[in-house]
Formats: structure tokens, sequence, C-alpha cells
């Protein structure tokens, strides 16, 4: 690998190591909670309430599960070959595009009944998950798989040569301009209100969907002997190969479940945004990708937190810079990320960060 | 073997560059000088340019770079700040002149000369490209690409959002969608001041040269103490480092280089369009300008040049043009422009599957990148 693992470090930790360890890891943290509390003392001294931060944040934590799924892709890919898929925002919008057209065909309306919805929903799910899932594994046969020996620059340009395709496909599809989608779940309704603080049905649609989601995800990955073969390959991919692990299956069901979970936020974020758009694979993409990089990439538990810190930055940069800074302010963080603590809020120093 | 023939085995690429150059040279002389071909000759020159200053990072040390956009924009914004009336407030409305034409002497505004429009926009994309180089340094591979990445859509959020940014009174950073123009033309002392209205020719002329020089300074470059140590950094970091070349420096050259290339051509277009619109300076352009690269042939210089010739006429003839009509013959409802960068997509993944090294390869590169790929392994065997 590089020099680091050749030289064995030493077995006591020096004084001076911890130091830093404990510098970049708060120190991330810190910078992390500048924002919001800047924020939550200007209303405090404004208004004497914390209601905008706490609504502003309950919108965040929705946004943030739907980055959380998209950031477990990420980090899956990350985790067993050691590539950014950069293609994956663009699988997480045909997500939304599928689902939308499934609307299209079976008649989902404003004015099916509840159950229809609801059943009209699941399947939308299923389809998008099932027609994600595939076209990840597409994109890994097609562009990936004959490139892992070329050098990274290789995978990482034909990604991004897909990720075009893909959004070429979306213009075709629904024109080149964002399009408003019926809002099926009435997902601006307050279902209830904490100190003044208002939740909507979408934030709960969101929150419902990826937890079991993440959970099913964990147990499988740690439970399941497929999962059991994922974590060998990366650890050890001809190791793995030797214990008889078949690789090529393993790192195609990887980006099977990579692309399903897209496909899953693909189906909310059209039901929580109510808007979907050609482009909106590509914004959603990099900010994920900043979520999973933030937690540490390759670490699941990472993803998600990252998703939800980097979902409610998103949501504060949105309501109170202004959402044209939003991009701006987001790839701020990443570069600070990657400058100072590249192996990420909970992760570990890899090649690329080394 | 006669001495001619030595001669030119021994200076192949100048004699190469000697005979593109005047057959490009004299080109103009069978066009309309206000055609549509003329136009787009003239920015397939530029788009050689900031190729060739791409390559450098990409192809020679093997940095990928997906913010090069960054630099377009800041040299067409050196163009724009200092050769328009954009700070129309400065010196008290009077302005400020140095060697300016005519007719830009009696505007309000910074008017610069062009040419030292050019060494500002060198010195802004050079210090540009060092600050945006310095945080990818303790990087490698695609984290490189993401962080450039990153920075080229902040200077592009800055670029859109720059006309609420006021920086004096009644001046903003940028004009934001709203174009900065007119921007001045071309005036070159002891030339008369380009004319766009009459005639192309002096433009395409001025980028031939651009082209020139740039070609020259890439092969000077390449082979150069700092080029070797370029090649060297992108076959094997840690092996270049420990054979003492100084990596910060180097990577740091390259990408101050690199950025200078983009800043020149991005002056060059912003003076030529006569406006700077941050519309332009979308992440897609990157890729663009990626896709040149890589489909003549990564590290190089001939391939690039050649690349990207092609692909700009791709996209200012090929593609509206001559292929416009298909979908239609067809019977599908589309035009064929709004997927000019599914196009470059498609044709990135195509050249990178099938022919990584680019159709004009560079020897060297091309062995890095096609040996082991086919090898019987699923992975590469790093030592312990």
């Amino acid at each position: 690998m590089s020099v680091e693992t050749a030289t064995p470090k030493p077995v006591g930790r020096r004084s001076s190591d911890v130091v830093r360890e404990a510098f970049s890891k708060y120190g991330l943290i810190l910078v992390l909670l500048a924002l919001p509390v800047y924020l939550g003392l200007s209303d405090l001294a404004k208004d004497g309430s914390l209601t905008q931060l706490g609504n502003n944040l309950v919108l965040g934590l929705s946004n943030g599960a739907i980055y959380a799924l998209i950031a477990l892709g990420y980090t899956l890919v990350y985790g067993i070959i050691e590539l950014i898929n950069f293609a994956h925002g663009e699988v997480f919008m045909i997500g939304s595009f599928v689902a939308f057209g499934l609307w299209g065909t079976i008649g989902l309306t404003l004015t099916t009944g509840p159950l229809g919805i609801a059943l009209g929903l699941i399947v939308s799910l299923l389809l998008a998950m099932v027609v994600c899932g595939v076209l990840n594994v597409m994109i890994e046969r097609v562009a990936y798989k004959p490139l892992r020996n070329a050098p990274k620059l290789a995978p990482l340009i034909t990604a991004i040569g897909f990720s075009f395709i893909l959004q070429n496909v979306g213009i075709l599809w629904l024109g080149s301009s964002p399009a408003s989608v019926p809002d099926l779940i009435d997902s601006q309704r307050v279902l209830f209100d904490i100190g003044g603080v208002n939740i909507h049905r979408g934030d709960v649609l969101a929150i419902a969907v990826t937890i079991p989601l993440v959970f099913l995800l964990t147990a499988f990955i740690g439970r399941s002997r497929l999962g059991k073969a994922m974590r060998a390959t990366a650890q050890d991919p001809d190791a793995a190969r030797l214990m008889g692990i078949n690789v090529n299956t393993t790192i195609s069901m990887t980006f099977l479940l990579g692309g399903m979970l897209a496909g899953a936020a693909g189906l909310i974020n059209l039901l929580y945004q109510t808007s979907i758009w050609y482009f909106q694979g590509f914004t959603a993409g990099l900010i994920a990708f900043t979520a999973a990089v933030m937690g540490g990439i390759g670490n699941l538990k990472g993803a998600v937190l990252g998703g939800i810190i980097i979902g409610c930055i998103q949501q504060l940069a949105d309501n109170r810079i202004g959402a044209q800074w939003t991009t701006a302010v987001v790839f701020a963080y990443l570069v600070l990320i990657m400058v100072f603590r590249p192996q990420g809020l909970i992760g570990e120093v890899t090649r690329e960060a080394g | 073997m006669t001495n001619a023939q030595e001669f030119v085995r021994d200076h192949r690429n100048l004699v190469g560059a000697v005979a593109a150059l005047s057959i490009a040279a004299i080109l103009p002389l069978f066009m309309d000088p206000l055609s549509t071909i003329t136009h787009n000759c003239i920015l397939a020159g530029a788009y050689v340019v900031m190729a060739l200053g791409l390559n450098i990072v990409v192809g020679f040390a093997g940095l990928l770079d997906l913010g090069y956009v960054a630099f377009y924009a800041f040299g067409s914004y050196t163009v724009g700040w200092f050769a328009s009336d954009h700070f129309s407030t400065v010196n008290g409305g009077k302005g400020i002149h140095v060697v300016a034409g005519e007719f830009a002497a009696k505007l309000p505004g910074i008017h610069l000369n062009f040419l030292l429009i050019i060494l500002v926009a060198i010195l802004i994309t050079g210090i540009a490209g060092m600050l945006i180089g310095l945080p990818t340094l303790r990087l490698r591979g695609d984290y490189i690409a993401i962080v450039t990445l990153a920075f080229g859509e902040i200077v592009y959020r800055f670029a859109v959002n720059g006309d609420q940014i006021t920086l004096a009174k009644g001046a903003t950073l940028t004009g934001g969608r709203q174009a900065i123009s007119p921007i001045d033309s071309i005036g070159l002392p002891g030339f008369k001041e380009f004319d766009s209205a009459i005639s192309l020719r002096a433009y395409y002329w001025f980028v031939l040269v651009l082209v020139a020089v740039v070609l020259f300074v890439n092969f000077r470059l390449r082979d150069s103490r700092l080029g070797r140590a370029w090649i060297a950094i992108r076959e094997d970091e840690v092996a270049a480092a420990s054979m003492g070349v100084p990596l910060v420096r180097t990577k740091l050259m390259a990408y101050a280089t690199g950025a200078a290339f983009g800043g020149i051509s991005g002056a060059f277009l912003g003076s030529y369009l006569t406006s700077v619109n941050a519309g332009q300076f979308q992440f897609g352009f990157s890729i663009f300008i990626l896709a040149m690269i890589i489909l003549g042939g990564l590290g190089s210089i001939w391939g690039v040049a050649f690349g990207a010739i092609l692909l700009s006429f791709i996209n200012t003839y090929f593609i509206p043009d001559v292929f416009n009509g298909v979908p239609h013959k067809l019977g599908l409802d589309f035009d064929l422009t709004v997927l000019n960068f599914g196009i470059f997509g498609f044709l990135i993944l195509i050249v990178m599957v099938l022919r990584p090294q680019g159709l004009f390869p560079e020897r060297r590169r091309a062995l890095e990148l096609t040996e082991g790929v086919t090898a019987d392994s699923t992975f590469e065997v790093h030592a312990p």
C-alpha cells in the first residue's frame, strides 16, 4: 500500500499524537457546531426562542435521512473497491424518475383514495429500488469492472461519463427544467408540534422509511453470509478469493444494495420535495458524498451521521444564508474536512487520505 | 541519410509544429472572414490552449482536476474587471487607462491593454491554482478530484452570486447571470485594433500565436527537469519523493502552470466573445475540457491538441449542424444539442474502456494505462 504501513507504528502512542488526534476530531465537531450555535444564539437574542432553529433542524433531519440513504451507497462501494461511484447521484435521480413514471402509468393522482395511494407508493418504492439496483450493477459491469486494475483515474472518468449519460436520459425523459409532482401524501401538513417546532408528514415519512432500511442493511451486512463476504472482500480481495468467495459477485451485490438504497431515496425525495429534475442527482450526489466523507467513508454509521449533519447544514444554509449559497457552504465544509480530517468523524485512515 | 532527413528525424515535433501552424495560418485566407467556420476555428484554438493547460495537471502530473473551469472563470473575470466599464466608479468615474484602445480610452472603468491583461491573468490564475492545489497536497487519487470539483463549484457560486457582493460603492464582484459586457477588443501595439464586426481573422491569428506559444512551452516543460518530476510523481509518488523530487513544489507548479494556461485562454475568450457571463462557468465545462484530453490521449501534447480541435468541432459544428436532424429522421422529437454533454460522457466512457490511452497516445502513458488491466487478477496486489 503506502509507506505508512511499511514502517510499523510504535506500540505506545505518544502524547503529541493523542493531542493532535483530539484536536482534529473535536476541531471538526466544533466547526460543525459553529453554524447552528451561532444561529441559535442570534435567534435567542432577537426573539428569545429557538423555534426557528428547531424548525430548520427538523427539516434538516428529514433531508438528512435522504442524504444518508444516498451516502450509504457511496460508502458501501467505497468500502469494497475504494472507488467513488460518481454516477451514484444519477442513480438516485433515475429512482425518482422511475417512481414518477410508474405513478403516471398506474394513474396515481391526488384523487386516488388513501389505500390506493399507499399501495401505489409501496409498489413504486419496490420498483424504484429494483430498477436502481439493477442499473447500478450495470454501471459497475460496463464502466468499472473492465478497469479494475487500471490507475484510479480511469474508473473515475468513466463514472463521470456515465453520470452525464444518465443526466441526458433524464433530459430526454422529462425535459431540462424542473417539473412539479402531485403532493400525494400532503407532505407539508403539520402532524404535531413539540414546543412550537412543527413536524410535517413528509418528515415522518422520510424518517420512517430510512430507519428500517438502515437497520435492515446493517443486519444484512453484519449477519448474512453475503454480508460476511462483503466485509471479507473489503478487507482483502485476494485473500477473500482464496477463501472461496466469489469476489465479482460480491462486488455486484454491493452495487445492487447501494442502488436499491438510492432508489428508495429517490422515491422519498419525490414525495418530500414534490418536484423532479434531471439535475437533482448531481447536487444531491455531491452533498451525499460530502456526508459520506464527513462520517468517514467506508463506515456505515458514519454515512448516516454525516447525512444527518449535512442535511441540517444544508437546511440552515438554505434558510438563513440564502439558497443560492447552499452548495458553496456545503462544499466549503467538504474542503475543510478533506484538508483537516480526511478520515471523517468516525472513519479510519484510508489510502487516499493518508 | 541526408542532413535534411536527419534534421526531420531529430526535431520531429518542431517540424510538425511548424508545418501544422503554417497550414493553420494560411487557412483563414480561404474562409469568409466573418463566417461561422472562422468563429469555430477561433474557439477551437482557445480550447486547445485550455486543454494543453489541463493536460499538464492531469496528463503530466496525474492529478485529476475536475475544477478546471475555475481558471477559465478567473481568466475571463480578469478581462471583465480590467478591460470593461464594470468598475465604472473607479478614479472618480474617470477610469484608469493603460495603453487602452482609442474607444476604450474615453470610457469609465479600468482599461488595460490586452497584453497586460494576459500577464495579470497569468498571475491571478497561477495564484488561484496554487491556492486550490494546496489543500489537495496530502490527498491522492479521487479525493483530489472531489476537492478540485468542490472548488470549481464554489467559484461558480461566487460568479453567479457575485452581483450581490459589493466590493466598493457601485462595484460588485461579478455581473452574475447578467454578463459583464462589452469588453474592450484586443489592441496590440503596432497593430490596428481588432474589430470583430469587420473581420475575425485578427482574432484567429492571435489565438494561433497563443497556441504556438503554449505548444512550445508545453514541449519545453515536458522535457525539462520539472516535467520529468511531474511524470515521476504521476508514475509513483512515493518513489519520486524518495528520489528527491520535492512533492509540494512540483505539484503546486503543475497546478499553477495548468491554471495559467486556462487563465490566458479565459481572458482571450472573454475579450473575443465581448462578454463574461457566470453561466459559462459550470461544472460541465471542466468535463468538456477533460474529455478533450482523454479523447486525444492523456499526457500526449499532439493528441491533446487534436482532441481539443475534434471535440470543439463536435460541439460547435457536428452536433448542431450535421447530426442535429438525425433524431427527427428517426422519428424522435428532440434536438441533438440538448444531449451534447451526454455525447461527451459517452465518448469519454468508451474511450476509457476501449482505448484508455486515447487516439494519439503518448507511449509511456499508454503503458501505465493499459498494463495489468487485462491481467487475470481481480486486484492489484499491493506490497505489504
